[in-house]
């Protein structure tokens, strides 16, 4: 291929001049976008792309075993690296499995282009043989999608695609290629636009000064500041003007699952996570508060609890990047558009130009009210030495093992937000998880995205045994390449999120939340080559843990028995205020009496 | 309250399912929609009316700025602005009726632009409100059929809502 060297001429081309076929442009296109890995499935529609793949190679495809796993394990590449993840599926099922993973990148904004196959267009409407309106399936979990029915359009379609899944708000896009689209015989001249401007697409950078501004305001005159940050924070590369920002003010910080690592979680500002199941005293704080700071976080049900009690004291201050996320569902006294990461570099600059150095004298009220919910020691649980490891235990475990130095990706459930609770993240993109889906299944897949993304770091997934038997197909991908993906199952025997609701609001009536006929694990690992764990006793944890990262090259599967009467506390339930938690039994008890 | 937002698209293949997507997924009140080629064939123009209290409408403002084919938006209801539908009638016209019929189509300044021996075709241009007004005053019975385009709407003043 001759490459006319406009990387660096800028020119608006990167390679000109050649005629390629369909099949051949979306492979050059994948290269030109600089992707390095593509995961897929074959089929019928796409068999002219993959032939071309296997002619020309440069894109590594990771074959995945089941199409959901192929965007799970894209959208796992995506968040652990911050580039666009890639899939490739065929027309009809495949593109309907890979829907699930579509969606659960939509809701937390995660950037992916998805090549879907479709029939030639000559078929399209006639209800062709693998045929589906992939186009209308997807349209409401996408920021943006294609249908290509001119070869002529692809390249520049393809183009798009990543710049709208990677700018503003990020987030899935679909192009849907007829197979005739790709034909090999048909040739047209390639070429790739380097940059690219749509006028109906604008997405913001800076902030308004005038609102910062305001909000320094704000914030200088706050008593009980909180920041709360969110997802927007990682997916905008603003953790270190956040925690710069947060380190110059003083100003205690919680965080939602989506934005674990943003800001340094061993932190002495950091307050934990919040909601449904965040700690006492990030829920007080956010009771209490008068000044509430969200950056990139979007005010989620399971954050806020009932809207109605949510922050009644504060005056609140919004960042992000999209402005139908601003008032959406808590009304806002500073709204500000911009990208998280250069809003805060600029609130930080008119903070210190502003704020006295006696600033922080301001909150030392502020900060012994924290210190005393600090001290109801929220998240204690009693691990007896002869009796079941306890769940929380397992995860202080992996965390004392890897001293957090790993990528962490989760499944959904009680073992997720366990994960959430005692696992800190000090850095970003270390903790992948479905956050707004909560998609069982997510977390294997999503960890072979982010090993072939970080080959030599040390990848876990934490799952439960519901969760992993919803992609455990996955374990043969593992295989295939060699992933010394290291899988923490915290074995319950139930579906425990499900169970523990059962056992709160539904008097104990376990409706099929118990998996009667789980498998042998660690035979089941294996089968396919790994090397199976099975820990049944608290004292042998640590060391099985530790064998098991120590097997660098070796994916381990550790199959950990847990009791399964374990609830995660504290809790809000549904229609209650953030003040309105329910704490371990044992634990309020004794406590708050 | 009512609002009647113009927004201009491109004219792309699937711009108007994206719409109508939006306003059912999200659970948000249409009370019409219509939706045409501009000038620039390049561009489509819809006009929606639409419900709900100032939130909502910021909402659904939000929204539809979003969407990647919205080039630009305008709540016509924020200033003022001129609204028309139009509207066929086809009523029963026999004998006297024939008659009454012709003098309330002109009252109205509405044309009968289809005869037959026993039916017109009658048409009429206006605000809502005024062909709401003009079925009220139809005599009982004689209506057999009646087609609204739905608002579509311009601001006054001589600035546009163009590229």
């Amino acid at each position: 291929m001759a490459l006319t060297g406009a990387e660096s001429d800028g020119a608006n081309v990167t390679a000109a001049g050649v005629e390629l076929s369909g099949a051949e442009i979306v492979v050059q296109a994948l290269l030109d976008e600089g992707v390095e890995y593509a995961f897929g499935y074959p089929g019928g529609a796409v068999l002219h792309i993959y032939d071309a793949l296997f002619k020309k190679g440069g894109v590594k495809h990771i074959l995945v075993r089941h199409e959901q796993a192929a965007a799970h394990a894209a959208d796992g590449y995506a968040r652990s690296t911050g580039k666009c993840g890639v899939c490739l599926v065929t027309s009809g099922p495949g593109a309907t499995n890979a829907v699930t993973g579509i969606a659960t990148a939509y809701m937390d904004s995660i950037p992916m282009v998805v090549l879907t196959g479709q029939v030639p267009t000559p078929f399209i409407g006639s209800d062709a043989f693998q045929e589906v309106d992939t186009v209308g399936i997807t349209r409401p979990c996408v920021k943006h999608n294609f249908l290509v029915k001119d070869v002529k359009d692809l390249a520049v379609t393809i183009r798009k695609a990543f710049y709208i899944a990677t700018t503003g708000r990020p987030g899935p896009v679909v192009v849907d290629i007829p197979k005739d689209v790709t034909d090999p015989n048909v040739k047209v001249p390639y070429v790739y636009p380097r940059d690219i401007r749509m006028r109906s697409y604008n997405p913001v950078e800076r902030g308004h000064l005038g609102q910062i501004r305001r909000a320094v305001d704000l914030m200088l005159e706050a008593k009980r500041p909180v920041f709360y940050t969110g997802g927007g924070v990682v997916l905008g590369e603003g953790s270190a003007p956040l925690t710069d920002l947060v380190r110059a003010t003083g100003f205690p910080i919680t965080s939602t699952l989506m934005g674990l690592g943003a800001f340094p979680g061993t932190d002495d500002q950091f307050l934990g996570m919040l909601g449904m199941h965040g700690t006492y005293e990030a829920n007080m704080a956010m009771h209490e508060t008068d000044v509430l700071i969200a950056v990139g976080a979007r005010f989620d049900d399971r954050v806020t609890g009932k809207i109605e009690h949510f922050c009644p004291h504060a005056k609140i201050v919004h960042i992000d990047v999209d402005p139908s996320s601003i008032a959406k569902n808590v009304k806002v006294d500073v709204p500000i558009v911009g990208q998280v990461a250069s809003v805060l570099s600029d609130m930080l600059r008119l903070y210190q130009e502003r704020a006295s150095g006696a600033q922080k004298t301001l909150l030392a009220d502020w900060w012994a009210k924290i210190a005393e919910w600090r001290r109801v020691d929220c998240l204690r649980y009693d691990q007896g030495a002869e009796a079941a490891i306890k769940p929380q235990f397992a995860v202080e475990t992996l965390y004392k093992a890897t001293q957090g130095e790993l990528y962490l990706a989760s499944d959904v459930g009680q073992h997720q937000m366990f994960a959430a609770q005692f696992h800190p993240f000090d850095k970003p993109r270390r903790w992948i998880n479905s956050g707004g889906l909560g998609t069982m299944g997510y977390g294997l897949p999503a960890a072979i995205g982010a090993q072939l993304a970080h080959p030599e770091a040390q990848v876990a997934c934490i799952s439960g045994d519901a969760s992993i038997l919803m992609c455990i197909q996955e374990l043969a991908t593992c295989s295939q390449y060699a992933l010394p993906i290291k899988v923490m199952l915290l074995n319950n025997g139930y579906m425990g999120m499900v169970r523990q609701w059962q056992e709160l609001f539904y008097e104990s009536r376990y409706s099929h939340s118990y998996v009667d006929a789980l498998p042998d694990f660690v035979k089941l690992a294996e089968s396919f080559g790994h090397v199976g764990m099975r820990i049944e006793r608290p004292g042998d944890l640590e060391d099985a843990v530790r064998d098991a990262f120590a097997m660098k090259d070796r994916f381990v599967f550790m199959d950990v028995l847990v009791d399964p009467t374990e609830n995660v506390y504290p809790m809000i339930a549904a229609g209650k205020g953030h003040h309105e938690m329910q704490l371990s039994p044992s634990l309020s008890e004794r406590e708050l009496a | 309250m009512r609002h009647i937002i113009a927004v201009l698209l491109e004219n792309e293949a699937g711009a108007l399912s994206r719409v109508a997507g939006l306003f059912s997924a999200r659970g948000y009140n249409i009370e019409s929609l219509t939706v045409a080629p501009t000038d620039d064939p390049t561009l489509s123009r819809m006009t929606l009316v639409t419900r709900g209290n100032d939130e909502i409408v910021e909402q659904i403002k939000k929204q539809l700025n979003k969407l990647i084919d919205t080039v630009k938006l305008l709540d016509l209801s924020e200033g003022p602005h001129i609204e028309r539908e139009m509207m066929m009638v086809k009523v029963r016209a026999e004998r006297e009726a024939r008659e009454e019929l012709k003098r309330l189509a002109d009252i109205f300044r509405a044309h009968i632009i289809d005869v037959t021996d026993t039916s017109y075709v009658i048409e009429l241009t206006g605000a809502t409100n005024k062909l709401d007004a003009f079925i009220d005053a139809l005599p009982d019975g004689s209506i057999i059929e009646v087609v609204r385009s739905g608002p579509t709407g311009i601001a006054r003043g001589e600035k546009g809502l163009n590229l």
